[in-house]
């Protein structure tokens, strides 16, 4: 990285950190993150970092990192997305009417049957990646600045939603739909355990064919006790992870409402954990494709460039303004499966669901490390900033903190993220 | 007088180029040519119309009238990719650089190098980036750096390595040493010579005229969208050339 170094004292430290090729604005924010979570950790007797906890922050934290994730590219792009949380909603409201009246009644699905979940979620993602695409028509054919085009959409689309339920709630929603909100679906103690060895199996195996590729094409590469730490650092979040959700147990009551569902009795002495959310799964499948589109395509490699410098992206034969349409329905796509997990986890579509998600998500990627000048910003970076946003929010509730002060709260941290990370920008000189 | 590229086919003609910008003529029926080997220098005072007429040529600028031959074949460049096709490459002075990704990024930009699943092979790329570039500029190691925090110097060099590895035949240099010093100023320079050996064909937008005398073949002057005048720059003095720019003079009509 950068070979200026003002104090020599610091030089070892960095030395390994280069070494690992470890972002150190990355590790920052873990840290962040792991000194929050250890302050409320301390402040509510350690009920803060309990399995059950760590359980809730997860499927709390899936809504607004999966639209993080749409607006670093947005952002990147050097625009804004006023109108993710209103479009979340419409799409939200398409959906519940979708699953509780058109599909059962007009489209005499019934109840309960297994195909109403696929025809919802395949409407609701149509919907919202035409409306975004929408949107990016609007701002890279028209040239109608984004912040106006989704502040428009912001208006229109909250009363969208609300036109479409007449302001009712509705509800309750598809049994297999609600699965794919958070506590009500997980993978269960196996399942999880088979996935977490599989995540680290992928891990492993991506370390170990970049370093190959490295040394096929004779680049350095770092010694083989950084990559070897670096594999064993990984593999131990994953299983730790994992077995922190393994740990949160189902309370007897749930597990014998299951049985009787089956027609079953509960054995004495049973018991069963929950495991990762499908939520949470979910958030983990768009962060992994949505950092493949950043890193290793080209739509990814075009979206940075514009950003950094769009006049030289368009003289080497990019068209920005179909760049422009893509990134928008990639946000409107991701809007909509945000409102698939958003509204299964309520159990019901509600009027007001997705309010000021938008200023959320903005947050979230900001405090992530995305920069408004554009050209900067990563996926992993927004659902950290997401996280952490929301480790913040519930560990006051938890606190007992009132609700305006959490707001405050939230608000003054944003300002005071943004401004830590200019000061390391400067320090580090990048950009 | 002995004109050597007179039986040869010019690799560029353009005839009759017109570009108005609402109601101002930014270019108005201009005629310029270039033969292989040759550096052509593109004179004039700022808003004579030099880089509209060469943005043309590069598809960056659509034109209203004219015609480009290549080769002596007429063509049709009507945006960045169809230039590209005829191998005519562009250094701009500053803006050809996203500056947030790494030379190798940049110098694939719109071109990358793909794996047959269609991701970009980033590992290929930098191989490719370091082979020309260490041929350019044998010190460069900062392949991994965002080219923003290159010099001016090594950031030149990320645009000429991108103009050669593509085999550029026809290429525009919009004032390439504007933001250099002494010392890179020379390796361009240098650079330029070697192009020329290659038989590649170069339109050098400049302003310093004693650079223009030193680097160029002939000169074609451009004042308010019109052309003053193409010379021989060994036939015409400093004095001359400024006159053209200045006061739109051309000092032997014959000439031309």
């Amino acid at each position: 990285m950068s070979d200026t170094t003002s104090e020599p004292t610091k030089v070892g430290s960095r030395n390994l950190l280069a070494t690992l090729e470890i972002d150190t604005r990355l590790l920052g924010m873990i840290g962040a993150f792991v000194a929050i979570a250890l302050v409320f950790n301390f402040w509510t007797d350690g009920r803060f970092l309990t399995p059950r906890n760590i359980f809730n922050l997860t499927i709390q934290t899936v809504s607004v990192g999966i639209m993080a994730a749409g607006m670093v590219f947005v952002i990147v792009t050097r625009h804004i997305d006023l109108s993710v949380g209103a479009l979340l909603a419409t799409v939200s409201a398409l959906m519940a009417m979708t699953q509780t009246q058109v599909l059962p009644n007009d489209f005499g699905f019934g109840l309960n049957n297994p195909a109403t979940v696929f025809v919802t979620i395949l409407i609701g993602l149509v919907a919202g990646t035409l409306i975004g695409a929408f949107h990016g028509y609007l701002i890279g054919f028209l040239t109608i600045p984004a912040f106006i085009v989704t502040l428009g959409g912001l208006f229109v689309w909250r009363n969208v939603a609300w036109f479409q339920t007449r302001g009712q709630t509705i509800g309750p929603l598809d049994e297999r739909f609600q699965s794919l909100g958070g506590i009500g679906g997980t993978l269960g103690e196996t399942g999880s355990l088979i996935f977490g060895l599989l995540a680290i199996a992928a891990a492993l195996f991506g370390l170990f064919t970049a370093r190959r590729r490295k040394v096929q094409h004779e680049f350095p590469v770092k010694p083989l006790w950084a990559e070897i730490t670096l594999g064993a650092i990984i593999s131990g979040a994953i299983l730790g992870f994992v077995l922190i959700l393994n740990n949160y147990e189902k309370p007897v009551r749930v597990i014998q409402r299951e049985f009787a569902a089956r027609g079953e009795t509960m054995p004495e002495g049973y018991s069963e954990a929950y495991g990762i959310p499908y939520s949470v799964l979910i958030l983990i499948l768009v962060a992994i494709v949505m950092t493949m589109v950043a890193t290793k395509t080209r739509l990814g490699r075009y979206i940075f460039a514009a950003g950094g410098n769009p006049e030289a992206t368009s003289l080497a034969g990019v068209d920005i303004r179909w760049l422009t349409v893509k990134v928008f329905a990639i946000m409107g796509a991701l809007c909509a499966i945000s409102a698939v997990v958003a509204s299964a986890r309520l159990t019901f579509h509600t009027n007001d669901i997705g309010t000021l998600d938008e200023l959320r998500v903005i947050a979230a990627a900001v405090i992530g490390g995305t920069a408004l000048s554009g050209g900067l910003g990563t996926i992993h970076g927004a659902i950290l900033g997401a996280l952490i946003m929301q480790s913040l929010q519930s560990g006051m509730a938890m606190v007992g903190v009132d609700a305006p002060f959490q707001n405050i709260v939230v608000g003054i941290v944003l300002v005071l993220a943004v401004f830590v990370d200019i000061l390391y920008r400067k320090r580090t000189g990048i950009k | 007088m002995a004109k050597p590229t007179d039986k040869q086919t010019p690799l560029v003609e353009m005839r009759d180029m017109q570009k108005a910008f609402g109601g101002i003529r930014a270019v108005d029926h201009v005629t310029v040519d270039l033969y292989p080997g040759e550096v052509v220098g593109v004179l004039g005072h700022n808003g004579a119309g030099k880089s509209v007429l060469m943005k043309m040529l590069s598809g960056a600028l659509k034109r209203d009238g004219g015609e480009i031959y290549v080769n002596g074949q007429l063509t049709d460049i009507n945006n960045p990719r169809d230039a590209r096709d005829y191998n005519i490459e562009t250094i701009y002075q500053t803006l050809a650089l996203a500056d947030n990704l790494d030379a190798s990024s940049n110098l694939f930009l719109g071109r990358e190098i793909t794996s047959p699943l269609g991701f970009v092979d980033d590992a290929r790329m930098e191989a490719e980036t370091r082979k020309i570039m260490g041929r350019l500029t044998p010190n460069f190691r900062r392949y991994h750096t965002p080219v923003a925090g290159l010099s001016g110097g090594q950031r030149q060099s990320v645009a000429i390595s991108r103009a050669v590895y593509f085999n550029a035949k026809i290429l525009i240099m919009d004032e390439p040493t504007a933001a250099l010093g002494v010392e890179e100023t020379r390796m361009v320079a240098e650079l330029i010579d070697e192009l020329k050996k290659q038989g590649i064909g170069i339109f050098l937008i400049d302003h310093d005229i004693h650079q223009v005398k030193t680097l160029c073949d002939r000169a074609s002057v451009m004042k308010n969208g019109k052309l003053v005048g193409t010379v021989k720059v060994d036939e015409v003095t400093e004095d001359d050339l400024l006159g053209m720019i200045i006061l739109g003079k051309n000092p032997k009509e014959s000439v031309a």
